[in-house]
């Protein structure tokens, strides 16, 4: 699988997510910049975290209408995959490839800890494989509070959409392991064909021996 | 003709608002306590070319529905001037 990570004025985690995939898991990775409309034959398209546009207006909102975007649309469309993190996963809600949106935390508070986070879907494949426990990953946001409406939540649920939620160091999923007041614990949805996955938390940063902590390195193998 | 829409932006009443929550707790800090409830919303003022005002109103609309405010989580209402 050929990855493609996309750059948008404000991106900051677009570097850390390629040396994860490169470096990390050994793959072949290109590096994409949102005025471009050519996707350079990758199978995999990555949006990365950051603060795409200064996150004006609201997250994630004017990087959807980027240039690259409508190639990514395109792709995810025709069943490529694409997957959101942070802000990645703020721009495919705002693109409508996911459903919901991400609110502002409940507290009001910018969150940048270790977070755990337990797979949910048995069919999508960034959880299809792991073993069902708690991973340490962490997170960094300020809107990262999923919303959607119950008819949408029943839908995500019905269709096993759910592809992690936050949980505590034993796997329990509960309101205290929830850091930002998100719908169901939600910490990550796919769409129906299960091609689009969007997570708030930051596998990429967890990838690397240095970091002491593996667990994103996980989860960023089963796309391999 | 040039129009000017200002636009208001709210989010939706069953959305938590917490921005407008944590005003209400410094309000009643500050000795308001008659004031309950306190919602946080934009106001967006654009300039729009348009023909007549039925086709600023339209162009006004696509900005909000396709930009300016998600739907999901907001709602929108503009005057046309």
């Amino acid at each position: 699988m050929k990855f493609g990570v996309v750059t948008f004025p404000g991106s900051n985690c677009d570097h850390d997510l390629i040396y994860a995939m490169r470096e990390n898991l050994g793959q072949e990775v290109v590096h994409l910049w949102h005025k471009d409309h050519d996707l350079q034959g990758c199978d995999f398209i990555f949006l990365p975290g950051g603060f795409s546009y200064g996150d004006y207006l609201r997250s994630g909102a004017i990087a959807r209408f980027s240039p690259i975007m409508d190639e990514v649309i395109a792709h995810a469309n025709k069943g490529g995959y694409v997957m959101g993190i942070c802000n990645g996963f703020q721009m495919l809600t705002e693109a409508g490839l996911l459903d919901g949106a991400l609110l502002h935390n409940a507290s009001t508070r910018f969150i940048c800890k270790n977070v755990h986070i337990v797979p949910a879907s048995r069919s999508a494949l960034i959880t299809q494989n792991l073993e069902h426990k708690a991973y340490k990953v962490p997170i960094a946001h300020g809107e990262g509070n999923y919303f959607c409406t119950p008819d949408v939540l029943k839908k995500l649920q019905d269709n096993d959409q759910v592809i992690f939620r936050y949980c505590d160091e034993n796997g329990r999923i509960t309101d205290a392991a929830n850091p930002n007041g998100s719908l169901d614990n939600i910490a990550g949805v796919c769409n129906v064909g299960k091609n689009v996955f969007g997570l708030m938390p930051h596998p990429e940063r967890a990838a690397d021996e240095m970091l002491a902590n593996m667990d994103g390195r996980k989860l960023l193998a089963q796309l391999v | 003709m040039k129009y000017k829409a200002t636009i208001h932006i709210m989010p939706r009443d069953e959305i938590l608002d917490p921005q407008g929550k944590a005003t209400l707790l410094g309000l009643h800090n500050l000795g308001l306590d008659d004031i309950g409830q306190v919602r946080i919303g934009k106001r967006i003022e654009v300039e729009v070319e348009a023909k007549d005002k039925q086709a600023a109103e339209d162009k006004v609309k696509e900005a909000c529905t396709k930009l300016l405010a998600n739907t999901i989580i907001e709602k929108f209402e503009f005057e046309l001037n």
